[in-house]
């Protein structure tokens, strides 16, 4: 597997993500899934601004994801994949793909959603749609930086 | 005289709050700027945060990192907007300078602040 990471995060490309995550792991590519961002040139040069120079950005709309999923772990190499919910990863699940494990990275307060962590707030119906995550095979896990513990799904849902 | 810029001050944790105390330590100066953190915050709750230390104000943003949450909404903000402007790499040296021109126009108080502030980066001999 060359994503290594598969994270659920509303603030998309950020410190956490490029330095937090990126470094330790060497990864070399970040893909964003993200319908609004992927349809703008303006949105992504900003999101761009805060990766070096010779780590590649992908940005891909959640159907264009699904596509090339099976591309982009054929990448010799190691990649990160960003998205801002978890509809954006639950569509990446089906199949033969090589995601196995997600990352709960941040999603923050929103009317409807209660706290969960400290940077995870989940409607039920979010926290639903990650156990259906987790009953389909895929480990589901919170942890923000990865010198964190990572939470278990029982934990905080 | 029309008022002075407001300055606010974008970052991770409470970088933005030990700036603030930093300037006016130094300077005495007190009121000129608004810290605001990105703590908890998505990109929504930061641009609400951002509007109100904003508060319809003219004024620069100095934000801590050139990319990640707090530049990508000043940026957004700040879009097509003359009486906002965004400086990133946000430093002391470039406070204290913004301090004592709050009279300029935003972009202008922008530029020379991160003029002052990259001065301020050296690597002197031990």
């Amino acid at each position: 597997m060359t994503i290594a990471l598969y994270r659920i995060d509303d603030r998309l490309i950020h410190g956490q993500v490029v330095v937090g995550w990126g470094k330790p792991l060497n990864a070399r590519f970040i893909i964003l899934v993200d319908d609004t961002v992927s349809a703008s040139p303006w949105e992504q040069d900003l999101y761009r601004m805060g990766v070096p120079p010779d780590m590649e950005v992908v940005f891909a709309s959640t159907a264009e994801a699904a596509r090339r999923l099976d591309e982009w772990e054929r990448d010799p190499r190691v990649g990160i994949l960003v998205s801002g919910d978890i509809d954006g990863l639950a569509v990446l699940s089906g199949g033969n793909h090589g995601m196995r494990r997600v990352n709960v990275g941040g999603l923050h307060h929103r009317p409807g959603r209660s706290e969960r962590l400290r940077y995870v707030y989940l409607s039920d119906a979010e926290a639903a749609k990650l156990r259906a995550l987790a009953a389909q095979g895929v480990e589901v896990t919170a942890q923000d930086v990865p010198t964190a513990a990572p939470v278990p799904l029982m934990d905080f849902t | 005289m029309s008022e002075p810029l407001r300055g606010v001050i974008v970052s991770h944790a409470a970088l933005a709050q030990a700036l603030l105390a930093a300037v006016a330590a130094i300077t005495g100066v007190k009121d000129a700027f608004v810290p605001v953190s990105n703590d908890g915050c998505d990109t929504g709750a930061l641009t609400e945060r951002l509007t109100q230390a904003i508060d319809g104000r003219p004024a620069v943003l100095f934000v801590d990192l050139p990319g990640g949450s707090c530049l990508t909404s000043s940026v957004r903000l700040a879009r097509g907007r003359i009486d906002l402007a965004v400086v990133t790499g946000v430093n002391l040296a470039m406070l204290l300078d913004f301090v004592f021109h709050r009279e300029l126009a935003p972009a202008d108080a922008a530029r020379r602040a991160a003029e002052a502030g990259g001065r301020a980066i050296r690597t002197p001999a031990a």
